[in-house]
């Protein structure tokens, strides 16, 4: 299905929020406003457009064009109507015959310094500066060819004033010939994005836009590549190079991005079944048309060489792959498993939903594994990120969820952000963010390394407590501790909302001194003095949000993280008011979605245990099959069973384990050990070759389904282009649950989410038609709330009374000694994704082509190393090698890297230590050594070696 | 790496060093919870044969045994 939208229209100037409404008459039209709205929004709201070049709802009015000039009874002059708000009675004309000779004076004024190359301009169709000339009726250009900014050549002579094309990004092109200068792109730098990467040089004539100094193009510049700058320019000047290249879209297709957890609202502009450009919608509700680098340009792997279209099998993963059709490949792939199954048992074989794949797609998956295999070995990659939020927000609140919108970031006066980089790996939510703190909300961030949160323009004060990896605990519970110590909690929410005598007795527990900041101090590194600080800041602040990532909770006290948490937030009323909350930002696109699905193996849609009767007699009558009331394996306990010769089979959906799993060397022997792996995925990753099948998947834009992001909103992902592997992947995981005698018949997804929101109390109220009419809906959406739910815990907790959770610190098994003395963290970087499967066949690349080690000077010093030497990083698990970056944003003692490139593997360094309630793996903890090296360690060569063997295909026979 | 069935008491361990701290519940009993609901039951198994032949753990995951459940069909003990 396709759908013809409209673009909404620009309002001109930004909504403003007011109790106070005034009415006023535009052209003989009564309209009524919110007070503060400009003359110029008042005039869109009764359907009237006025003239403008500079103004545009994206960002703040600015008043520089003239070209919206209106008249005012009663007012002298023309005022700009983007800058005049609205009074009460007011009596506004926007066309009179004064204002007409100005617009055009205006006009031809700019167009004597424009190109009029219209016909061949990549923007002609879709020019603002066309379409006023043509609003206005500019007719002629009456001045005489003089200095100007367009023309290579004057008179046979280069002309000083032009500058040439700046092309340096791979993904947009800046044509100074063509600028205006009307800075929407610098404001939208600043206010939408908060960068300040572009500014304005010069003066009058000598104006230009500049991606900062003079020096800079723009890819070495700060600029980030969002991409708002590119949206709001109303000329060529900034544009997108696949419209240079193709042409202008013929129509719209409203989807959501398939990066981090924010989920972007876009519309994939299309010219045929071609993506033109991908914008961001305007009315996505978490992201309100914004974007970054990755969701905006970074599609282009949907249509890259590597993607594989066919079916593949072979017998042994030391065989090249035999490309056969979809039947062979499917009766091998079930005929495996039947196998491993009569070999070793019903539970031999299991399956990893995907936090990328759709809602449906990945409860298919899982009823798979329960309905099909008869047992729950169902886990999703969940599990190695976010796991640990679902149990202990679960423990602490009665919901496996985050708390509130991004909206609410709109309302808080103070942001604690903890063990995340939201500049990084959430960049819209990070300019929400960004928004606030130049608003003069507070921030305290509680992280090993200096984040780019930190360094924003325009702010106050940061406070940054650079705590040691692995002391979370401690250090939460330290400001709970000064917060009970100096009473500054809210007695009166604790009272109403949780149990007092549970409140007391968590109390009693913090007066302890082990739990005081001096105490705490000694592990953590952190200053007593800063923990005191940051307890009273986010107390006494009136409202107060926690923002937090996998620097939580991925740790052996990851679950102890989350619930100190929610302790901090009960305690101080944080909770149920726009502004506060805990909020969880989820690593990919729908790790909410796959956990509220039904991937965990204890757990059906909707967080309901397996043992629980009630729930499983829903499925066993839906399904018309008997359910197992045994938890299945989680994905570390796969491998552990595999090693043991009873986890024998895997269907593999949509992750690559190899490369995004801790300790690499135990994840390939497992997966070695297997008689049957299928992967089901766009490219040959480093897990399939380990595989024995290949199932080729297909992209975001080749399926319909729904995504759940970190705010609980159920997004529609809508079918754009036509599968390349000519399957949408729910369509493959049901034509291999039919070769196992399954039965099914689904002709949509939507017939999926029918099964869910039958089956699911939380979703009971959740269709397509829902979805298609409001957007997108935040769960629970049931009787109780039809249009879903954007806070939780407003009146009540669901559990009933919020419960305070003792939070002993135990310090992690992974310590540093003599031979591992510093300490590893890892975490990603803006441009690329995760594994980078999906960047790393973009032009991303050319921000980040490989990964690099962040190391202190001083242990750089000591070990003798250069900024950008080959470092070898040893753990107890195994080594790689990379180059290093001498910095001072990581403490002396504390190493950093990403993990987006498979040729360093940092995860063989990894440990299999886990979190103590939910197996996710310690990421953020690693001892290691770091020391000069020459080149690739022994590791890397052996598995180059078998990947290049793992990868042959073998050519197809000619016919 | 360890071997199987010290990463399980290992595992266990962790647990217990969480709920030894809680005041609600027996930490034994809070344990064998966990362990019941996330656990499956070979892995269960598996703990008690190891606990059973001898193997050193935390006090709290060795009263915990009492408290973990298997299938019916599943013997206890190695």
């Amino acid at each position: 299905m396709k759908d013809f939208i409209i673009p909404d229209r620009d309002m001109g100037t930004p909504a403003v929020h007011s109790d106070t409404i005034v009415s006023l008459t535009v052209d003989g039209i009564k309209v009524s406003v919110p007070a503060g709205t400009s003359v110029m929004r008042a005039a869109a709201e009764a359907g009237i457009s006025v003239p403008k070049l500079c103004a545009t709802d994206h960002v703040s009015a600015f008043g520089s064009c003239r070209l919206c000039v209106v008249a005012i009874d009663g007012m002298r002059g023309t005022p700009a109507s983007c800058t005049t708000p609205v009074a009460e009675g007011m009596v506004v004309h926007t066309q009179t015959d004064d204002i007409a000779r100005i617009r055009k004076g205006v006009m031809e004024l700019y167009i004597s310094d424009h190109p009029l190359d219209c016909l061949t301009c990549a923007a002609n169709g879709d020019c603002e500066l066309q379409d006023m000339a043509g609003a206005v009726g500019l007719r002629e250009v009456r001045f005489d060819p003089g200095a100007n900014h367009f023309m290579q050549r004057e008179a046979g002579a280069l002309n000083p004033e032009y500058r040439p094309k700046d092309q340096s990004n791979p993904y947009f092109t800046f044509d100074p010939a063509k600028c205006i200068v009307c800075s929407r792109c610098v404001r939208a730098c600043e206010e939408v994005q908060g960068t300040f990467a572009l500014t304005i040089e010069g003066r009058g004539f000598d104006s230009r836009v500049s991606a900062g100094m003079e020096s800079d193009d723009f890819l070495s510049s700060d600029c980030v590549s969002c991409g708002a700058c590119v949206q709001v320019c109303p000329t060529a000047t900034l544009i997108e190079n696949k419209v240079i290249e193709i042409g202008t879209p013929e129509h719209i297709v409203k989807t959501t991005c398939a990066y981090c957890g924010v989920g972007c609202s876009f519309d994939a502009h299309m010219r045929g079944e071609e993506v033109v450009r991908m914008v961001p919608s305007r009315d996505g509700k978490a992201n309100r048309g914004h974007s970054c680098v990755k969701g905006r340009f970074a599609w282009g792997y949907t249509s890259h060489g590597d993607r594989q279209t066919q079916p593949m099998i072979r017998e042994n993963i030391q065989d090249p792959w035999r490309v056969v059709g979809w039947d062979e490949a499917l009766d091998f792939a079930a005929s495996r498993l039947r196998q491993a199954q009569s070999d070793h048992g019903r539970d031999a074989i299991g399956v990893i939903t995907s936090s990328r794949c759709t809602n449906e797609e990945t409860y298919l998956v899982q009823k798979l594994a329960r309905a099909v295999f008869g047992n729950n070995n169902t886990d999703t990659c969940a599990r190695v990120c976010h796991s640990p939020t679902g149990y202990g927000l679960k423990t602490a609140f009665g919901t496996s969820a985050g708390t509130h919108d991004f909206d609410s970031v709109d309302d808080t006066d103070l942001a604690l952000v903890i063990g995340a980089n939201p500049t990084d790996g959430h960049p819209v939510f990070a300019s929400r963010l960004r928004k606030r703190l130049r608003q003069g909300a507070g921030l305290i961030v509680l992280d090993p390394r200096e984040i780019d949160l930190l360094s924003t323009p325009h702010m106050g004060e940061g406070l940054h407590l650079p705590l040691r990896p692995g002391t979370n605990v401690a250090v939460l519970t330290a400001l709970a501790h000064v917060i009970v110590a100096e009473k500054l909690y809210d007695e009166e929410f604790i009272r109403s909302r949780c149990d007092w005598d549970e409140f007391m007795a968590y109390a009693e527990f913090l007066a302890d001194p082990r739990h005081g900041p001096d105490e705490v101090e000694k592990l953590s590194k952190v200053p007593a003095d800063l923990i005191r600080r940051a307890a009273r800041a986010y107390a006494l602040a009136p409202r107060a949000s926690i923002y937090y990532g996998l620097g939580v909770t991925e740790h052996s006290q990851g679950s102890t993280t989350v619930m100190a948490i929610a302790n901090l937030a009960m305690m101080c009323g944080n909770i149920g008011v726009p502004g506060t909350g805990v909020n969880p930002l989820r690593g990919q696109n729908n790790v909410q979605g796959s956990c509220d699905m039904g991937s965990f193996p204890h757990e059906y849609p909707g967080y309901r245990h397996v043992s629980d009767a009630a729930t499983r007699t829903i499925y066993e009558r839906v399904w018309g099959v008997p359910l197992s009331d045994e938890p299945g394996l989680r994905i570390p306990n796969m491998f552990d069973e595999a090693l043991a010769g009873r986890f024998r089979g895997l269907y593999c959906q949509g992750e690559d384990i190899v490369q995004s799993d801790p300790d690499t060397s135990h994840v390939t022997s497992a997966l070695a050990a297997m008689d049957i792996v299928i992967v089901h995925d766009l490219f040959l990753n480093e897990t399939s070759n380990y595989a024995h099948v290949f199932l080729p998947g297909s992209s975001f834009l080749e399926k319909d389904g729904t995504f759940t992001n970190a705010e609980r909103r159920i997004n529609m992902v809508r079918r754009a282009v036509t599968p390349r592997n000519g399957h949408e992947d729910w369509e493959i995981t049901q034509m291999l649950a039919n070769r196992m005698g399954a039965g099914w018949n689904y002709a949509h997804p939507r017939e999926i989410m029918a099964e869910i929101a039958m089956t699911t109390p939380s979703f009971s109220g959740v269709s397509y038609d829902l979805l298609d009419r409001e957007g997108s809906v935040q769960w629970p959406c049931n009787a109780d709330a039809p249009l879903g739910t954007p806070l939780m815990h407003v009146d009540g907790f669901v559990r009933g009374k919020g419960r305070f959770i003792h939070t002993e610190y135990v310090a992690t098994e992974e310590r540093t000694g003599a031979r591992f003395p510093l300490l590893l963290t890892t975490g990603r970087i803006l441009s690329q994704y995760n594994v980078g499967a999906q960047t790393r066949r973009t032009d991303n690349v050319v921000w980040h082509p490989e990964d690099v080690l962040e190391i202190h000077p001083s242990d750089a010093e000591n070990r003798g190393l250069r900024d950008g030497d080959w470092v070898r990083v040893a753990s107890r698990s195994g080594e790689t090698t990379l180059r290093a970056r001498i910095t001072e944003r990581v403490a002396p003692g504390v190493v950093y890297t990403t993990f987006h490139h498979p040729a360093t593997q940092a995860n063989v360094v990894t440990t299999d230590n886990s979190d103590w309630a939910t197996n996710c793996p310690e990421f953020k903890v690693t001892a290691v050594q770091v020391s000069p090296s020459n080149g690739p360690s022994e590791w890397q060569e052996e598995y180059r070696h078998h990947s290049e063997i793992a990868r042959r295909i073998l050519p197809e026979a000619a016919e | 790496m360890s071997d199987p069935a010290s990463k399980l008491i290992r595992m266990a361990g962790q647990m217990a060093d969480f709920f030894r701290s809680q005041p609600d519940r027996p930490p034994a009993e809070a344990v064998a919870a966990h362990i019941n609901d996330s656990w499956t039951y070979r892995m269960r198994a598996d703990l008690i044969a190891a606990l059973q032949a001898g193997a050193k753990a935390d006090p709290i995951v060795r009263d915990a045994v009492a408290f973990i459940t298997l299938p019916q069909d599943v013997p206890r003990g190695a």
